[in-house]
């Protein structure tokens, strides 16, 4: 234990530099915004029937190699907590109550990030009588991120196109 | 009283996976046979239904045999298996959510995948109007209980589902899991596709063995056209499984320890663990690998440079992992956690015929590369892990030495890696056929089955998930434990949501 936190001093950290921000949502990043409200959002994620492989890779955004946490970027346990809702998977029939409820639990102002093909419109399960479709059959979506599953990266940067977008929003309302 | 070995024709002999025949029962041969089965030790493989039939796969785990039976009711019923298999209860009541064929006196006759919200009832079967309805979770008496409800969406980055916790204080008295939220109609959509789909579906059953249901299905397929991919194709398939299984027990051993509040495991491991995913994403183009397995062989072949990245990422393996197995073991406040906690007996494991880690851990070595070899795995050299002890602290090290295995393994295959083509064509059924897949994925064996029309079409496609027969036993696990101790045992056993309720 005692190597592992010697190491953990001297040798430089495993963390990549953060991808910039792009997409659909993307805003001029406000820097008096960010000095006075900081960058923080809390993500409440919610698989309304994936195949858990995008799951794997939201966990992925944890490990030392990109590190959510330093950018202000957290999962939280309550959707009373959260900003952003991030949900995976076609939402199933089954499901649909609960993501609705998760929503609808969350204080606004809030977003929701629909994330992997099957999230956009069902993906490769479209039409079974067990799906009720994408998320946006559901919730109302701010943005969508593609790939099955899209990797860490990608999500990172769909986060960030959010985050940009939220800090501007705030400072707007402000 | 019959003798069951005459079903029992699928033996390990066979090279790859033979056609799949299946045994077609009357009414009184099915009932004699299960009851005999039962009686005989043999372990429920599988048991799916069709429009008109249920099938049921067993296994002689001694004799390593495997047989296939079937039964077509007339009048929409068929003797209960789960009376004498309990590993068959929840399966059994798919089916009659599914396809609307009746289990007789079944010992649990309640809905499981169905939750009443499909707007349609029997979606495979012949479809009624679906209804709403109430689940009512079995009634609990005693003094002093209390009711912790959990799910479907939990606090952290999983899967959804619904446990139902009775607790005497602390202590966890009972625990009934409700599954089926994220059933998405899988099978419904396999049938009637083409071969390609198919490939396509099985791949996104589980997400985190993509590889191995992707192999499974290969297999199948392949078996039921009767070709054989190119050794080369075999190799590569094998490959990639080790990958997979580096991956998620490097994952699960960090997660594990992390549910013991030891974040430094978790960091650590799961730097291994991003580590084998760029390295798979850099040599097949994938970091999950999906995709890559076709029926026929594999769509990405390994250049030299290929092989070379992989002898990289296994050389930066062998010497940080023993580094992780000596901080694991020499941590006395996470052994305190670990050891003794979620106890599984072998009696458990060997009646529900659990496999991978939750059945090595409690005694049972049931591992399909060793027992019905497939690929390059007959001239590979392994031995299976095994323990005794049947708590958390011994999934944790079942999955150490699988690491080390597929470590070992990986080596072996790149040394030994065959020419040849890596993708045949699949040819023309030359009539209706069906055949099986049998593997062994991260998390236990996976048994496909399928059956093509005569153009190649499938018909009917059944994938079954390790986690079957593996979450009714964490129910088991669980009891007298503390309920803060439940996500260490779940995350100790790791079953798949998204594989069970497909
Ligand atoms: S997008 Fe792909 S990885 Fe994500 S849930 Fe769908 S099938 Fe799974």
């Amino acid at each position: 234990m005692r190597k592992f936190l010697l190491e953990g001093l001297l040798k430089r950290p495993l963390t990549e530099d953060a991808p910039t921000a792009e997409g659909n949502l993307a805003t001029e990043i406000d820097r008096t915004a960010h000095r006075r409200l900081g960058r923080s959002l809390a993500i409440r994620m919610v698989d309304a029937g994936s195949c858990n492989g995008c799951e794997l890779e939201i966990h992925a955004l944890g490990n030392p190699y990109y590190d959510l946490d330093r950018l202000g970027l957290h999962f939280v346990a309550s959707p009373r907590h959260a900003d952003i809702l991030m949900v995976t998977g076609p939402v199933t029939h089954n499901m649909k109550t609960a993501l609705r409820r998760s929503y609808d639990a969350m204080p606004a102002p809030k977003w929701v990030v629909s994330v992997g093909d099957c999230a956009l419109d069902g993906g490769c399960f479209r039409g079974s009588y067990a799906i009720a479709g994408g998320v946006d059959a559901v919730i109302p979506v701010d943005l969508h991120i593609p790939g099955c599953a899209p990797s860490p990266v990608d999500i990172m940067k769909g986060l960030l196109t959010i985050l940009d977008s939220a800090t501007a929003s705030r400072a707007a309302g402000s | 009283m019959i003798d069951i070995s005459q079903y029992l024709d699928i033996t390990a002999e066979a090279p790859d996976r033979p056609a799949a025949q299946v045994h077609r029962l009357s009414r009184g041969e099915w009932r004699d046979a299960v009851e005999r089965a039962a009686a005989d030790g043999l372990t429920l493989l599988g048991l799916w239904g069709a429009r008109a039939s249920v099938t049921l796969a067993l296994l002689d785990e001694e004799q390593a045999r495997i047989g296939l039976l079937s039964f077509s009711p007339r009048n929409g019923r068929f003797p209960s298996v789960g009376r004498h298999f309990p590993s068959a209860q929840r399966l059994e009541r798919s089916i009659a959510d599914l396809f609307g064929l009746i289990p007789q006196d079944a010992p649990d006759d309640r809905p499981w995948l169905d939750h009443g919200r499909w707007g349609l009832s029997h979606p495979l079967g012949k479809a009624g109007q679906g209804k709403a309805q109430d689940y009512s979770f079995l009634p609990v008496e005693g003094h002093g209980l209390h009711q912790v409800p959990v799910g479907p969406v939990h606090a952290g980055i999983i899967e959804p589902g619904h446990f139902r916790f009775t607790g005497q204080g602390e202590t966890v008295v009972r625990l009934e899991e409700r599954l089926g939220y994220v059933h998405k109609g899988i099978e419904g959509l396999m049938q009637g596709a083409e071969i390609p789909r198919g490939a396509e579906l099985a791949a996104r059953v589980s997400g985190d063995s993509t590889v191995a249901y992707g192999w499974a299905y290969a297999q199948a397929v392949e078996s039921a056209l009767g070709v054989v991919p190119s050794a080369r194709a075999q190799w590569l398939r094998a490959i990639m499984a080790e990958l997979e299984r580096l991956a998620n027990h490097l994952g699960d051993i960090g997660a594990i320890c992390n549910d013991a509040a030891f974040a430094l495991m978790l960091a650590r491991c799961s730097v291994l663990r991003e580590n084998v995913l760029r390295a798979a994403d850099a040599v097949f183009g994938h970091r999950f690998m999906r995709d890559i397995i076709r029926p026929g062989g594999v769509s990405v072949d390994l250049s030299g440079d290929g092989i070379a990245r992989l002898r990289d990422l296994l050389a930066d393996l062998e010497q940080a992992f023993p580094r992780m197995i000596e901080l694991y073991d020499n941590t006395p406040s996470l052994l305190d956690r670990t050891v003794g906690t979620g106890h599984l007996s072998n009696a458990l494991v060997r009646q529900f015929g659990a496999g991978g880690y939750i059945g090595r851990a409690s005694g049972r070595g049931f591992d399909v590369r060793k027992v019905f070899p497939y690929g390059p795995y007959g001239q590979m050299d392994m031995t299976v892990p095994l323990r005794g002890d049947g708590d958390v602290n011994a999934r944790i090290w079942i999955r150490i030495r699988e690491v080390e295995q597929s470590l070992a393994l990986l080596a072996r295959l790149l040394e030994t890696l065959p020419d040849g083509v890596p993708l045949i064509e699949l040819p023309k059924p030359s009539g209706a056929c069906q055949g099986l897949g049998l593997v062994e994925g991260f998390r236990g064996d996976i048994l496909v089955f399928v059956a093509l029309d005569r153009h190649g079409r499938i018909r009917r496609c059944h994938l079954r998930d390790p986690s079957w027969f593996q979450w009714p036993l964490l129910e088991a696990a669980i009891e007298g434990n503390i309920i803060a101790d439940f996500p260490l045992c779940n995350k100790s056993f790791n079953c798949s949501y998204s594989g069970h309720d497909l």
